[in-house]
């Protein structure tokens, strides 16, 4: 395998991929969000639970590439206890490690720094930043669906 | 190649007329497995292009010069050669477009538009790219028509009962593709032609993914339109070309105005001009549909029948390989297909398939290939899809075959 392709498919995202965590939908769900890729087809539905200002429960329903998936069930796993800003923070610390021009905070970003790889391969971001946009969206409580385009 | 007619297949010798194929891809030779997106060019067609820019290069049909002259002929050259290639009695019966999506907007917006009443219906088949279905859907908006659609069956094949059923006496249009892009079934156009017109409807036939492969004939298939895309052909981007029946034609309103779809103008009354300039309004697409000429003139020196029998063999020889390998599920299995080989690989989403095999230089599609509606009714988000071409080889399909393997090493 190439040097690439082994930091696109690390084991933790390849583990991820398969067994998506939190991978249901949320009755009492205080925010949801439906994100959609239209390159791909690939669509999911993102759940949210917030307990005054903290995220006390974080899912997601749909299918997508082991990129996607396991970026939704790295989410859905690191965003749990979290406050509304730390969220935020999260977010953009996520979005700047996959599309902006710097070295990535990886004391910030943990065990989220496995998705890093894939910014060598630009046609693959969209699938790496699907859940993060629509936790965004969720966020705001504004869009119904958001896409990658 | 030299300008002489094949007598046998010689894949190298074709293979030594496309430049790009010689080409490393991520430090590997490319496998190029994505014709039914587009088809790489040989050395004639971008000769053509350098040729007519380097010295023949004017607007036609109004200069009184020379090289307008030249480009003119050249132009009209190609619209003998396409009427032809198709099987057309009379060159007015071809009309240069931009590619099928732009020929199918142009009959449903003229000649749809101009007929269709509130109830009246369209058929399409459940196989259509979105290329023939929302022009449709458009048309169905502006003038109140429904939309019909006839279902596949689990090999990917129409179930021509169900068509037969659909099609009645409000059926005004029915429109198929002769190939379908997602799967690479083969319609039976001459039967499906032959009901529809039992029921006095007109045929549109997008041929976007048959003229690289086979010989049309549009009078033998009977249907009233038939498109055709250069790019999928070996030519330009940009260029190809709508078969209409003459009486229709001239029946038809012009789809766009301007320039050159004129006979006079004046503002209290504009005459259009005749068949089949009526419906090129604007300069056209010059250069390309030269380069156009040359991949018609092309495929016709290489022989489509040969053609047709590498692919074949290329189809099978891949069905079986890839069909062979655990885990793999081919989907579109229908008992007629082109050289196209769909499939997915089990536990493994195709975008992730696609990249591992764009790392061993193979280049494939992987998605919905603009034909949703297929994978809904497989069940599946997207698929993997290698399309063949006149320069593919068996040693091609093994190298995609190994790479299949890698896929499944990496996700074991």
């Amino acid at each position: 395998m190439s040097a690439d392709l082994r930091d696109l498919y690390q084991e933790m995202v390849l583990d991820h991929g398969r067994h998506p965590r939190n991978l249901r939908s949320m009755d009492n769900a205080t925010a949801q969000s439906v994100g959609f890729n239209p390159l791909c087809g690939d669509k999911l539905t993102l759940f949210l639970r917030y307990e005054n200002d903290r995220l006390v429960d974080a899912s997601f329903q749909g299918s997508g590439c082991a990129i996607s998936t396991a970026s939704a069930s790295l989410l859905t796993e690191t965003v749990q206890g979290k406050t509304r800003r730390e969220v935020e923070e999260l977010i953009a610390t996520f979005l700047e490690m996959l599309t902006g021009s710097g070295a990535a905070d990886a004391e910030k970003l943990g065990k989220l720094m496995v998705l890093e790889g894939v910014r060598e391969f630009p046609v693959r971001v969209k699938c790496a930043t699907l859940s993060w946009r629509t936790l965004e969206a969720a966020m705001r409580g504004g869009a119904k669906e958001v896409t990658t385009e | 190649m030299a300008t002489k007619v094949m007598t046998k297949y010689d894949v190298d010798r074709i293979r030594a007329d496309f430049p790009l194929l010689e080409l490393q891809v991520r430090g590997k030779p490319l496998v190029y497995l994505d014709n039914a997106a587009t088809t790489q060019k040989p050395r004639q067609v971008i000769d053509a292009l350098s040729r007519y820019y380097s010295a023949g290069n004017a607007n036609i049909h109004r200069g009184v010069h020379y090289l307008s002259e030249q480009a003119t002929a050249a132009y009209e050259a190609v619209r003998a050669q396409a009427a032809a290639f198709v099987g057309a009695a009379d060159p007015a019966e071809i009309v240069f477009v931009r590619g099928t999506t732009e020929a199918i907007n142009l009959v449903a917006q003229s000649y749809g538009r101009s007929t269709l009443a509130p109830g009246d219906e369209i058929v399409l088949t459940t196989l259509e790219h979105h290329s023939n279905i929302v022009p449709w859907q458009m048309l169905c908006e502006q003038t109140g028509a429904v939309l019909r659609v006839a279902p596949i069956d689990d090999t990917g094949t129409v179930i021509l009962e169900a068509y037969e059923q659909l099609l009645g006496p409000r059926t005004r249009i029915v429109a198929f593709a002769h190939v379908s892009n997602a799967l690479g079934t083969v319609n039976p156009v001459r039967e499906m032609v032959r009901l529809a017109k039992e029921h006095g409807a007109i045929v549109l036939v997008d041929g976007a993914q048959a003229a690289a492969h086979t010989r049309i004939d549009v009078r033998a298939l009977g249907c009233d339109f038939y498109t055709v895309s250069g790019h999928k052909v070996f030519g330009p981007t940009g260029t190809g070309f709508l078969y209409g029946k003459r009486a229709l034609l001239e029946a038809m309103p012009p789809y766009q105005g301007g320039g050159d779809m004129i006979a006079s103008v004046s503002f209290e009354k504009t005459t259009y001009n005749h068949l089949p300039h009526k419906f090129e309004a604007g300069t056209p697409h010059i250069s390309g549909v030269i380069g156009l000429g040359a991949a018609m003139t092309y495929m016709q020196e290489v022989g489509m029948e040969l053609v047709a029998g590498h692919e074949e063999d290329l189809r099978q020889y891949a069905t079986e390989q890839v069909g062979a390998l655990a885990g793999v599920r081919l989907i579109g299995t229908a008992r007629h297909k082109a050289a196209v080989v769909g499939f997915v690989v089990d536990g493994v989403h195709a975008h992730d398939v696609g990249t591992i095999l764009d790392q061993e230089g193979v280049a494939v599609r992987a998605g919905h290939h603009c034909a949703q509606p297929v994978m809904e009714r497989f069940g599946v988000p997207a698929t993997v899809r290698a399309s063949f071409a006149l320069y593919n080889t068996r040693r091609e399909v093994d190298v995609l075959v190994q790479a299949l393997r890698r896929v499944q090493e990496i996700f074991r």
